[in-house]
């Protein structure tokens, strides 16, 4: 057993919340933080269950203005940011030129011409600096929002009444989002998530989000931590940036074919289009292991490819993750073996989610 | 087990490991910190019935949801026992490391190896350190 050596990190307004809860604390990204309270597996439930609370404030926030701001958002984001709504959401890619993907972010519309874009903490940084350079003469102002905001994930079955208990008026819908008063505070509340489950998130000011977290504990949200998000996240497949997605990959190979939409010359479309036409040689699937054993990202796929999320899956109680495969193996129902520190594990592709609520 | 515990009785090894020991036979563990370390075991990768361990060698693996680790053999000596309840249960090494959460028993092949471990306030002071 060898103990990590704690990195000092950023700490979000909620750290003396964490520790006070039991939180064990560890660096991610540049930040310090929880990655479990009382365990991932009772935290995991709790949210397939009831209702559990992420802190997320370590993700980024960046906000486009202007009359220009849509066209830019074309540019930069890889779908097609015209069909977001007023006071909608949408999930896209950051791709370079080659198609490699630089980050997978949530978008939301805020105004006529106003958008709220978060990215991922390990990538924020280099995506405002990748906006900022692809600017051009558009007439678009670009705001780095990482300050401004503190971001609760409020997820699970319960989670919306919740929320809805201490808010001034109902919230809004999924891939939907609204201003909103909760526990007296104002926030910007998204109908979003990344663990499968219903529910909202929650950007507020820092100062004031300790208040509103025990609000909400008080009325049974779990805290859960990054290993539990982690977990849910992997039931249901949504990518996670620096494992499953990378610049080594493109969106078609990654599965995010869906979140791409060529016509609108985003930067790296042409590159998807061609990947879309030729498909490349690989392709990210999910699976399960058909024996005991935890799969883990890194390792290899005997006969070629790897694992790139891989865990053990608190609610279907077997491991399960997800795999760059050849394309000839990438069929649903197609059997494999995984190099598990040492030792074959038997796998096969599995539907997307791994998880449905039963 | 939700607060730190390590009995008087038993022997430990610095890598997070404990030996209780029965004439020739011990009967082997992880720690307390090995388990609250981990997080929520999810299988434990028993050895066969009558493999050679040595001491200071791995010679199984705990897999938690986040981790996997080599538990390491703090005597040497042949596995004569595992405990195959935790095949079902590996919850049970957080829930009880020193008592229901044992892992293998084991016959010692050299008793004067453990002098070499550590006891309970040698074993806590390195905790500490």
């Amino acid at each position: 057993m060898a103990s990590a050596t704690p990195t000092p990190g950023r700490r979000t307004s909620l750290y003396a919340t964490h520790l006070a809860r039991g939180a064990r604390m560890v660096p991610f990204a540049g930040w310090e933080m929880p990655v479990q309270y009382e365990g991932v597996i009772s935290e995991h439930l709790a949210v397939r269950a009831t209702a559990g609370i992420f802190d997320v404030s370590h993700m980024g926030e960046i906000e486009t203005s202007g009359p220009g701001a849509l066209e830019f958002l074309q540019r930069v984001l890889s779908n097609d940011v015209a069909q977001i709504g007023l006071g909608g959401a949408q999930y896209s890619v950051l791709c370079r030129e080659d198609g490699g993907v630089l980050d997978d972010c949530f978008t939301y519309r805020l105004g006529a011409e106003r958008y709220l874009t978060v990215t991922n903490a390990a990538n924020h940084e280099q995506d405002l600096a990748w906006f900022v350079a692809h600017r051009d003469r558009l007439e678009v102002e670009i705001i780095n929002r990482a300050e401004d905001y503190a971001m609760l994930a409020v997820q699970g079955p319960l989670a919306r009444e919740i929320v809805q208990a201490i808010a001034d008026a109902p919230l809004p819908q999924r891939m939907t989002v609204a201003e909103r008063t909760i526990d007296g505070v104002e926030a910007l509340v998204c109908g979003t998530g990344y663990t499968g489950e219903d529910g909202v998130e929650l950007l507020l000011a820092p100062s004031a989000a300790p208040a509103v977290w025990d609000a909400l504990v008080r009325r049974g949200a779990h805290p859960a931590g990054l290993a539990a998000r982690d977990t849910l996240r992997t039931e249901v497949c949504y990518h996670l940036y620096g494992n499953d997605l990378s610049t080594e990959h493109g969106p078609i190979e990654a599965g995010l074919g869906w979140c791409c939409v060529e016509d609108t010359g985003f930067i790296g479309s042409e590159a998807v289009r061609q990947a879309r036409a030729t498909p490349p040689p690989q392709r990210l699937v999910p699976f399960i292991l058909t024996e005991r054993g935890v799969p883990r990202h890194g390792d290899p796929v005997i006969g070629g490819g790897q694992v790139t999320s891989g865990t053990f899956s608190p609610s279907l109680e077997i491991g399960i993750g997800m795999a760059y495969l050849p394309l000839a193996s990438a069929t649903l129902g197609s059997e494999f073996e995984i190099d598990v520190r040492g030792k074959v594990r038997h796998a096969r592709v599995a539907a997307r989610p791994l998880y449905k609520r039963g | 087990m939700a607060e730190a515990s390590y009995p008087p009785e038993l022997l430990y090894h610095p890598e997070h490991d404990w030996a209780r020991l029965d004439g020739d036979i011990a009967t082997f563990g992880i720690t307390w910190h090995a388990q609250d370390a981990l997080g929520d075991v999810v299988f434990f990768d028993t050895p066969a019935i009558g493999a050679q361990l040595t001491q200071h060698e791995p010679y199984a693996e705990v897999e938690s949801v986040k981790a996997v680790s080599d538990v390491i053999a703090p005597l040497s000596g042949e596995v004569i026992e595992v405990n195959d309840s935790l095949a079902d249960k590996p919850e049970v090494i957080n829930e009880d490391p020193y008592g229901d959460g044992w892992l293998v028993k084991v016959r010692v092949a050299e008793a004067s190896q453990a002098a070499g471990l550590l006891d309970r306030d040698a074993y806590v002071a390195l905790l500490d350190e």
